[in-house]
This record gives structure tokens, C-alpha cells and sequence, in this order.
């Protein structure tokens, strides 16, 4: 695993770095408020946030399935549309994970992209290792969260990205949050994609073990940096009828705390 | 042994509400993840030495040709033979050719996957020997008739019950009513059984874990001793391995051995490290007249050069298993083939056919934790893609999931069509969750809804809101 590379070249003026959200599809589609609250971190972290619109979902259906010919097309097509950007940064550790660890690999025989790939690579980020490992943050000031909290490493954030301190760290300087850390927070929750429809008894099973775990903490709030893991998580707990509130670790972090929990209504 | 893989869906909806293998899978879990972490932090060079092995390995695969002759020559020396074999029918037979020259009836065995994979049991009982496993997992689930669920731990689906159950059925000579409750118990039950097979046996076979070019020895690794009863009682000694257990020099062996034990059960060094070297000689005390090393190909060789050539790097630890949150829910036999976990979902395609194996490197979430606990650095989730892919161009991915892909790759080239009809369908089941915050059933959707409810999405997509937003500051400026 490559540790954190800043952009060797990032021409940062007064007004501080210009970044390119790299939504994810998840949170465009099922939870922009996780949206809304990266650019609210990264603005808090003195960067100029910026959104193209040409962009749809980083390719890892594709790849992942063993398609590589879409996932190179649509690898291209996130790459075009990044290009400009001294970083780019997604709330996700997997979707950041493929723009850094596997376009290269996938573009490593197109002579013309291939470059391109490693361009976009070295200046890509998953959303809190970037806030802290590149731009210094060292915390959230005047962000209160009153609640027993506990936290799930997923996977490519993890793995591919070491992720695993520095959400840690952020949510240390949250008012009124107390960390309950998760047993077994490193293991898999089952989602990966499509395996969790593809074989759904396998992923029910680890999923089902992880609710019974994410409750045996004791916490009110679960967090995660993933919204794959988040929806898995919540939609098991939530038909298991366990009351804990899952929500994307930005939202706490940027205290936006408007929309109900995922997997809840206004209501419940 | 007959692939059972494509059954793999069906098993692994059994195995995860097999209530006594879900107990089974529990108790090993956190004994092999915690001893191993326990081990490996003791060791500040652990990350260095796996480096050290990946290299080790890679060269022998690169020269593999030069050090098996090397090592033939050697065993030849020592006054061994050597058997080629290029399929597992043939090292079945020349086992078997071996067995009747020396007039044998019982067979006994140490621990050996290879074994395993050629169903070498099955061959020799069939030509009238009589073949006893004498580690204790294999004997158990030689009793039981059923394959091993773990390389290193043959019976681990199963309770002390069950262990019980089997030995009153199989062990008819003892009394009906003794007390079998306790593990105790039950080793000095098979301990005793086995202590007459060791001495009445004609030919013993062990697999190996390493075959040491410079000197011409076979090594084995094991934690009760049968191995060393099963190579040194009886007359004739026959080593069954793969040819990629080959390492140049005892060196390489000795750094790869101190990973080996850390790796799969947590010890610093397994209780029993024999090396044999060829039969008595006339100084020596005891050991066979004859020594017979069995190489088999049986498909290997055919791997080197290809993507999936680092899997031939694989030790047999186990580790890769042990941490793996699919093995952990389904055990091994849902796999169908001897080589179970992430290994076997990166290696079996190789070797019994991706036509045969094609659940296996699709039953992954590519968590990657098999990586990092992988001795021999293995890249097994970058192999099971490499597998995915070639399932792809194949045409052997199901039409389903191949129609579902490509409409929502279409899709997702196109990102104006795609943001308007993601609009318009985030709308829809945003109001359809909107009650509850969430979804209990969708149509087309019962892989998920089955076990999990669909949280509801907001309503308005991101892309929707950010546009809205970008429009209403552009107009108030």
C-alpha cells in the first residue's frame, strides 16, 4: 500500500486548493446530505470545492464482475472529468480506492490514459484521511454530537487506503460524542458490492453477525465511511429491529444532522 | 477428489443455518486469529522474512525445472527414487505399483492434501490395500467418510459430539458405555486405535511440505507426532507432493519454516519439523529399507507464466482461511474442492477448471483481509479478479447478471440520460420509503429485501440539489 502522496504539483494560491468532489453514486443517489457535508468539511479545511456534473459512479460494478471494458471506459470517462482538479476526494474508501489503486492497473495498457490514470491517482483521497493526512485538520470546532458512537473500518478505506486512525482522531475532538470502539470493526460487513445479492445468504450471515456486534456495544449511533456498508448496516439493523442510528461519518463530523438517520423517517 | 464446486450456492445456503457447523466455525475463529497476531507481533522481522519468501518462491517458480532435477539427483543419491507424475491417476498408480512390489496391506498416512486432491485413498483401497490416516483430523473424517474442511485442521466443521458419536460407531471392540466427553477422551481413543495401525502398517505415506533441491530432503511440518511413526515403522517410506513445494536450499527453507507455524496456528515453531533424507542407511538406528518420492504435476505446471502463477507461492497455512469472513460463515466444504478459502477461490480455478469453479472467486467481497495475513504475499483478490474476468469474456457469467451490467454500464456512460433517470427514480423510491425510511420488498430486488430492508433514499438526488443550488447562486449575484 502507497502511503498518503501529495500532488507533487498543486499550485495552491490564497484561496487554497481546488477540489473535485467525486460524489460516488451511493451518496448522489440514496444520501446527498453526505454530499453536502463533505463540501462542508473540505470548505472548513480552506479548499474550493467543485462538482462535475459529467460524473456518474467510478466503474466498480464493472470491474468488480470482470467487465473491463466498461470499467475502462467509464475510468476514462472520471478521468476526463477530474482532470483539472488539484485533488479529488470521495466519501467513500472504496470508490477513492478505485480511482487510486485501480485505474492505473486497468488503464496500464492504454498507452494515452495510462498516464492520465496515474495522474488522477496520485491526487485522489478518500474524504477524512484527506482532511487530516493532507490538509492538517486536527479536528471539528463547534460540532457537538450527543451520543454513544461506535465505528466500522470498511474494507477498502482500510485496507487499500490505511483509514482507520484519522476518523478516529476527528470524531476524539466532536463535543459530547463518546467512541465505544466496535469488536471485529475490521471485518468485512458483508456488503462488497454485488456479492450481497449475488450470494445473499453468505452476506446475510456476516452482516447479521455484525449487527449483533454493532449492538453489543452498547452505542446509539453507528458510523462508517462507505455508504455500501452504511445501507447494508442499516437496512440488516433496521429489519432486526435494532434502534441504533446509523449515519455517514461527514455528517457528524460537519454536525449536519438535518435528515433522519439512514433507514429512518422523520418520524421514527 | 470429484469438484463439487458448483453446488457452491446450495452448500453455503446450508452451511450458514447448520446450526452445529455454525458452532464449529465459532470455536476456531478467534483461536487462530489471536494466537497468530499474538505470534507475529513477538517477531519484528515478520514483514521482512515474508518479503524474503515471496522472493524465495518467485525464483524457484522462475527455475523451477533446474531444482527439480536438482532435487532428483540428490534423492537419488541419498539412495531414494523418484516418480514423476503428470496427472493424479498416475501418481495413484505408482503408489499403488509401489504398495503391491512390497507385498502391502495396510497403508498408513500422514496428513497430505495432496492426497486428498488425487483421492488416493479411494485408488488404493480399490487395488486392496488398506489405507489408515493417522493425523487425527484425517482419521476422524476418514471414519466419517467426508473430505477435509480445512487444510490444516481436516474436522474442523465438527463438535466433540459429533467426534464421539463417530468413534462409538467406528470403534465396535470397546465398551458401548465409556466415557467419551472430554477431548482427552477422545485423542487417547484414537491414539490407541492408531498405535496398532503404526506397527502392523507395510508402507507409510506423508505429503511434504518443502522438497530441498541442495540436500534432496522432504520436510514435513506437524504438531502429533504420527508423522513421524507413519515414515519411520514401516518398510517403505512414500513422499506425495506437488512439484511447487520445491525451495533451493535448506536456507530458504528455514526462513519460509519460520512463517509457516506463525502463520497457521499461532506457534513460533510446530512441535515436529522432521526432514527425511532417503531410507537407513547402514549406520542408522531405524527408518525405511525403501524411500520413494511421488512428484506430481497434475496441472501446475501449466499455471506457471500466467496470472494466476503466484498462487503456487501457497504454504498450506491456512491463514488466508482462517481470516476470511466468507470461510468463517460458510466452512469448507461448501467450497467442493480440497483447497477451500481465498486460496482455493484463487488457485482452484486452475486447477479443476473455471467452469467448474466460477462461484469460488465470485464469493468474495474482496475485504483484502487475506492479504495482509498471507505469508506469501499472494495477491488473492487481484487473481480472483483476473478470474472474474476471464468468466466475463468467456460468456460464462450468468445472462442475467451480464444483461443487468451492461444496461447500467450503458447507463453510466452517459451521464445526462443517466442523471435524469436517476432522478426521476431516486423521486420515486424516496416516496415510496417516505413513511418508514425505508423499503421492506422491491421488485428485482430479493437478494437484498429478502434479509435487509432497502433504506429509503432522500428523494432529491445530489447531483438534482447541487444544480438547483448552483443556479440559485449564480441568479443572486
Amino acid at each position: 500500500m502507497d502511503d498518503a502522496i501529495p500532488a507533487d504539483d498543486v499550485t495552491e494560491g490564497e484561496s487554497g486548493p481546488r477540489v473535485g468532489l467525486f460524489v460516488t453514486c451511493l451518496v448522489d443517489l440514496f444520501r446527498p446530505i453526505v454530499g453536502f457535508s463533505a463540501v462542508r468539511l473540505l470548505e472548513w479545511a480552506g479548499c474550493r470545492v467543485e462538482v462535475p456534473g459529467s460524473q456518474t459512479c467510478c466503474g466498480q460494478p464493472a470491474y468488480n464482475s470482470g467487465d473491463r471494458a466498461d470499467a475502462a471506459d467509464i475510468a476514462r470517462q472520471v478521468i476526463a472529468a477530474f482532470e483539472g482538479f488539484d485533488y479529488v476526494v470521495a466519501p467513500s474508501g472504496s470508490c477513492a480506492g478505485m480511482l487510486r489503486e485501480h485505474y492505473p492497473a486497468l488503464l496500464a495498457d492504454d498507452t494515452d490514459w495510462a498516464p492520465r490514470a496515474h495522474h488522477l491517482a496520485r491526487r485522489t483521497h478518500e474524504l477524512v484521511s484527506f482532511l487530516v493526512d493532507i490538509r492538517g485538520m486536527g479536528g471539528v470546532d463547534g460540532v457537538r454530537y450527543d451520543g454513544a458512537v461506535t465505528y466500522h473500518d470498511s474494507c477498502s478505506g482500510l485496507r487499500e487506503l490505511g483509514v482507520k486512525a484519522q476518523p478516529r482522531q476527528l470524531l476524539g475532538t466532536v463535543a459530547g460524542l463518546e467512541l465505544h470502539e466496535l469488536p471485529g470493526a475490521e471485518i468485512c460487513c458483508g456488503f462488497g458490492g454485488t456479492f450481497c445479492v449475488k450470494y445473499p445468504d453468505i452476506s446475510n450471515k456476516m452482516v447479521g453477525d455484525k449487527a449483533r456486534d454493532i449492538v453489543a456495544t452498547g452505542a446509539d449511533t453507528m458510523l462508517a465511511g462507505d455508504m455500501g456498508c452504511l445501507l447494508n448496516m442499516a437496512g440488516k439493523l433496521s429489519r432486526d429491529g435494532a434502534e441504533v442510528r446509523v449515519r455517514h461519518v461527514a455528517e457528524v463530523l460537519a454536525g449536519m444532522l438535518d435528515e433522519p438517520p439512514i433507514g429512518q423517517s422523520r418520524r421514527s | 477428489m470429484q469438484p463439487t464446486s458448483l453446488a457452491f450456492k446450495d452448500r453455503a445456503r446450508d452451511a450458514v443455518t447448520d446450526a452445529q457447523l455454525q458452532r464449529a466455525l465459532l470455536n476456531m475463529k478467534p483461536g487462530f486469529q489471536q494466537r497468530r497476531a499474538a505470534t507475529v507481533a513477538k517477531l519484528p522481522e515478520f514483514e521482512a522474512l515474508r518479503d524474503q519468501a515471496r522472493d524465495i518462491k518467485n525464483h524457484t517458480l522462475a527455475n523451477l525445472d533446474t531444482y527439480l532435477l536438482r532435487f532428483e539427483e540428490r534423492v537419488v543419491a541419498n539412495g531414494g527414487q523418484v516418480h514423476w507424475a503428470r496427472t493424479g491417476r498416475e501418481a495413484c498408480e505408482a503408489i499403488a505399483e509401489i504398495c503391491r512390489r512390497a507385498g502391502a496391506r495396510t497403508v498408513t498416512k500422514g496428513k497430505s492434501m495432496v492426497a486428498e486432491e488425487i483421492g488416493l485413498n479411494d485408488h488404493l483401497e480399490a487395488e486392496g490395500f488398506t489405507p489408515i490416516e493417522t493425523d487425527l483430523g484425517e482419521y476422524i473424517i476418514q471414519l466419517r467418510h467426508e473430505a477435509p474442511s480445512h487444510i490444516i485442521a481436516p474436522a474442523l466443521h465438527l463438535v466433540k459430539q459429533q467426534i464421539a458419536d463417530t468413534f462409538r460407531e467406528a470403534h465396535t471392540d470397546l465398551e458401548a458405555d465409556r466415557p467419551l466427553s472430554e477431548p482427552r477422551q477422545l485423542t487417547d481413543e484414537a491414539r490407541a486405535m492408531l498405535r496398532r495401525s503404526f506397527l502392523s502398517a507395510d508402507v507409510g505415506i506423508t505429503g511434504a511440505n518443502f522438497l530441498v533441491a541442495e540436500t534432496g530432503q522432504t520436510v514435513i511440518v506437524t504438531n502429533e507426532g504420527n508423522g513421524d511413526l507413519t515414515q519411520c515403522l514401516p518398510r517403505i517410506h512414500i513422499v506425495i507432493s506437488s512439484i511447487e513445494k520445491a525451495v533451493p536450499t535448506l536456507e530458504d527453507c528455514s526462513a519460509i519454516l519460520r512463517l509457516l507455524a506463525r502463520s497457521a496456528t499461532g506457534q513460533e515453531f510446530s512441535a515436529y519439523t522432521t526432514f527425511s533424507t532417503g531410507p537407513k542407511r547402514a549406520e542408522d538406528l531405524d527408518g525405511p529399507d525403501e524411500f520413494h518420492v511421488v512428484l506430481l504435476d497434475n496441472g501446475r505446471s501449466a499455471v506457471l507464466g500466467t496470472e494466476a502463477e503466484d498462487t503456487l507461492r501457497c504454504i498450506r497455512c491456512g491463514a488466508c482461511m482462517n481470516h476470511c469472513p466468507v470461510y468463517g460463515s460458510v466452512g469448507g466444504h461448501a467450497y467442493g474442492w480440497v483447497v477451500p478459502g481465498p486460496i482455493g477461490a484463487a488457485l482452484d480455478p486452475a486447477l479443476i477448471g473455471l467452469d467448474q469453479a466460477r462461484h469460488l472467486p465470485n464469493a468474495s467481497t474482496f475485504c483484502g483481509r487475506c492479504e495482509t495475513v498471507c505469508p506469501m504475499k499472494i495477491p488473492l483478490t487481484k487473481i480472483m479478479r483476473h478470474w472474474r474476468v476471464k468468466e466475463f469474456e468467456s460468456g460464462l457469467a450468468p445472462a442475467s447478471v451480464r444483461r443487468g451490467l451492461s444496461l447500467w454500464a450503458w447507463a453510466a456512460k452517459r451521464p445526462r440520460l443517466y442523471r435524469f433517470g436517476t432522478r426521476l427514480a431516486m423521486r420515486m423510491l424516496g416516496l415510496l420509503g417516505r413513511r418508514r425510511g425505508r423499503i421492506g420488498w422491491l421488485p428485482l430486488s430479493g437478494g437484498w429485501t429478502r434479509f435487509r430492508d432497502m433504506p429509503a433514499p432522500q428523494g432529491r438526488t445530489f447531483q438534482d440539489q447541487w444544480a438547483a443550488a448552483s443556479r440559485q447562486d449564480s441568479g443572486g449575484r
